[in-house]
């Protein structure tokens, strides 16, 4: 009883972070090259440490391509799923995600406009992209608050809820009146608006893992305040909650960190909807629990879907979003069959 | 321990609700809000822990409660809202063990040992020993009721605004419920202000009344006074003391 209520304790991390990485080095490991897990791990240390690198392994296959892919399908997958948790305990709404407030949206346009109006940075093929897209993130973010806040001070669910509803749907019709007239161009992108983590840089890894560090030093210590969210807004009000600051601060984070996400690997649907809801059937609604769970079972699962999107039809890529929903649905009504009466 | 309520008004969207309401609630009393639907009772307790906006003040021993901390503020006033839901499947002790939010944060912070007694105390005396462990989303309306009773318990405020506290709750359960807030409210610097539909409650628990139709006060002042025929009367337009007793004489034989 007493465990439940409890967060995890620092064997059940050390876990996760096993499980993590032992599913990181398997998908280093497989691909249309085959890679021994043992060389693999002697080519990365190597690496790392400029030290001699075993014979016959290609080095630039496992360093360039997709060390630095799986780094930043986990810390997508993370992101997303923490997201995906909080926003759900937030709004105490189940169908809600990192996408809900439209941020998202607002980044895939600026993202969206780059490429059709070839905004581009010298040498950089993806960063002109890239840049758009966090800074129409943050200007939706912007945008939207100031929307919602001059609606309603108090920043209630529906507001929220239908401010990012509309919002989204404003930045996607702006999405397809470029597209209409982009031309030659429709290709990159509608590849791009599909969600790919193909040709994912080390500075994107390392985007991602500042926006996860900083917004998840928000989000995490805000545990017992989702809770309250989660059980119901007014009863978090009654008990001592500051409502409108820790949805401000929770609303912030995430969309911050959903706006790098976009940036860097387009929008991956499903992975931020549906892994908090399995995590929840599996270690129960409470935050201290669940977001940790959800942020690692998001890296697990983005990680296996990536591998499965490059292997299916090798030597051909499936978008990773697409696999991420066939996946997604078959496990989450698996999972859901088999809780349920639990709880 | 006085909690003064100056002249309040709410209104929503132009539409008043409550208007110029005005009374002063000190240490041992029990104030019943009573009047018809729509009188503004629930608004009263919104407007009093915070939940709505209104004109007017809300004073807690001379401080505006509006600028005080929600911490604070919810370590001396606690609420029971009139219809409960859970999102998710917390236990029902998840949820009563919320009402020890208050005491997370600040000085002096509750030790997790205190926090952990405090709700198993407060689950043992709403009866919920045996639901603690149940997903709060398979308990009926009355459990519920009890499991959100015994959060504000934990909370351990020195003021209850209770929203139909008897709201779904069975004869034994309301009775109980009822002396366990009048003993409650018999340790010092404590006070009690409910909503109840059931006149005869308010006349047997309240020390006093407050009655409202449509956002003004039609009476306010000792239970007995302001329960009496004339006055219930204007109130709800029936002549309520002769329906109480016709109601009472079915039962004897």
């Amino acid at each position: 009883m007493r465990d439940r209520t409890e967060s995890f304790r620092a064997y059940e991390y050390a876990a996760f972070i096993l499980a993590a990485f032992a599913v990181m080095l398997l998908c280093v490991c497989v691909g249309s090259v085959r890679v021994r897990a043992a060389d693999a791990l002697a080519v990365i240390w190597g690496s790392i440490w400029n030290l001699p690198l075993p014979e016959g392994v290609s080095r630039p296959i496992i360093m360039s391509v997709r060390l630095p892919r799986v780094l930043c399908v986990a810390l997508s997958g993370a992101s997303l799923s923490l997201c995906g948790a909080a926003m759900q305990g937030l709004l105490r709404n189940p169908l809600a995600d990192g996408s809900t407030m439209g941020v998202s949206a607002g980044a895939s346009l600026g993202a969206v406009i780059a490429l059709a109006f070839g905004v581009t940075i010298p040498g950089l093929p993806f960063a002109g992209a890239m840049t758009m897209a966090m800074l129409f993130a943050f200007l939706s973010l912007l945008a939207i608050l100031s929307l919602a806040y001059r609606l309603d001070r108090s920043l209630s669910t529906n507001t929220i809820l239908l401010i990012g509803v509309v919002f989204s749907m404003f930045a996607h019709s702006i999405i397809s009146l470029i597209s209409a007239f982009a031309g030659e161009r429709i290709k990159t992108i509608l590849f791009w608006t599909m969600g790919s983590l193909a040709g994912s840089t080390y500075a994107n890894a390392l985007a991602l893992l500042c926006a996860l560090v900083v917004c998840g030093a928000a989000i995490l210590p805000s545990a017992r305040e989702l809770n309250a969210f989660a059980i119901g807004e007014d009863n978090a009000r009654t008990i001592g909650v500051n409502v409108r600051r820790v949805k401000l601060a929770i609303l912030v984070s995430v969309s911050a960190l959903i706006g790098v996400c976009v940036s860097v690997g387009g929008t991956i649907g499903f992975v931020g909807l549906v892994t908090p809801h399995i995590t929840r059937m599996l270690v129960g609604p409470n935050h201290r629990r669940l977001l940790p769970a959800s942020a690692f079972g998001g890296a697990v699962f983005l990680m296996l879907t990536d591998l499965l999107a490059r292997i299916i039809i090798r030597p051909l890529e499936l978008p990773i979003g697409v696999v991420t929903s066939l996946i997604g649905s078959i496990a989450f009504i698996y999972i859901f069959a088999k809780t349920r009466p639990v709880r | 321990m006085t909690l003064d309520v100056k002249n309040l008004s709410v209104s929503y969207g132009g539409k008043p609700i409550l208007s110029g309401v005005e009374f002063t609630l000190s240490a041992g009393q029990w104030l019943m809000v009573v009047g018809p639907n729509g009188a503004g009772k629930s608004t009263l307790i919104n407007a009093i822990s915070q939940g709505a906006p209104y004109a007017g003040a809300v004073l807690l021993d001379g401080k505006d409660v509006s600028r005080m901390k929600p911490r604070e503020r919810a370590k001396r006033i606690g609420a029971l809202a009139q219809h409960h839901s859970v999102g998710y499947g917390f236990t029902a002790e998840e949820v009563v063990r919320m009402g020890r939010y208050a005491y997370s944060g600040g000085w002096p912070r509750s030790s997790h040992a205190e926090d952990a007694e405090k709700t198993l105390a407060a689950l043992d005396q709403a009866g919920l020993m045996e639901l603690r462990g149940q997903s709060a989303l398979t308990l009926s309306g009355g459990e519920l009721q009890r499991v959100f009773l015994a959060q504000i318990w934990a909370q351990d405020p020195s003021i209850l605004l209770l929203d139909e506290p008897s709201n779904h709750l069975d004869l034994s359960h309301q009775r109980q419920t009822f002396d366990r807030i009048q003993s409650w409210l018999a340790q010092p610097d404590r006070a009690v202000l409910s909503v109840v539909h059931d006149l005869s409650l308010a006349l047997a628990y309240g020390t006093d009344a407050l009655l409202l139709r449509n956002g003004e006060t039609i009476a306010s002042g000792a239970a007995r006074s302001v329960l009496s025929q004339e006055t219930l009367r204007r109130a709800y337009d029936i002549d309520v003391h002769d329906w109480m007793r016709r109601m009472l004489r079915q039962w004897q034989e």
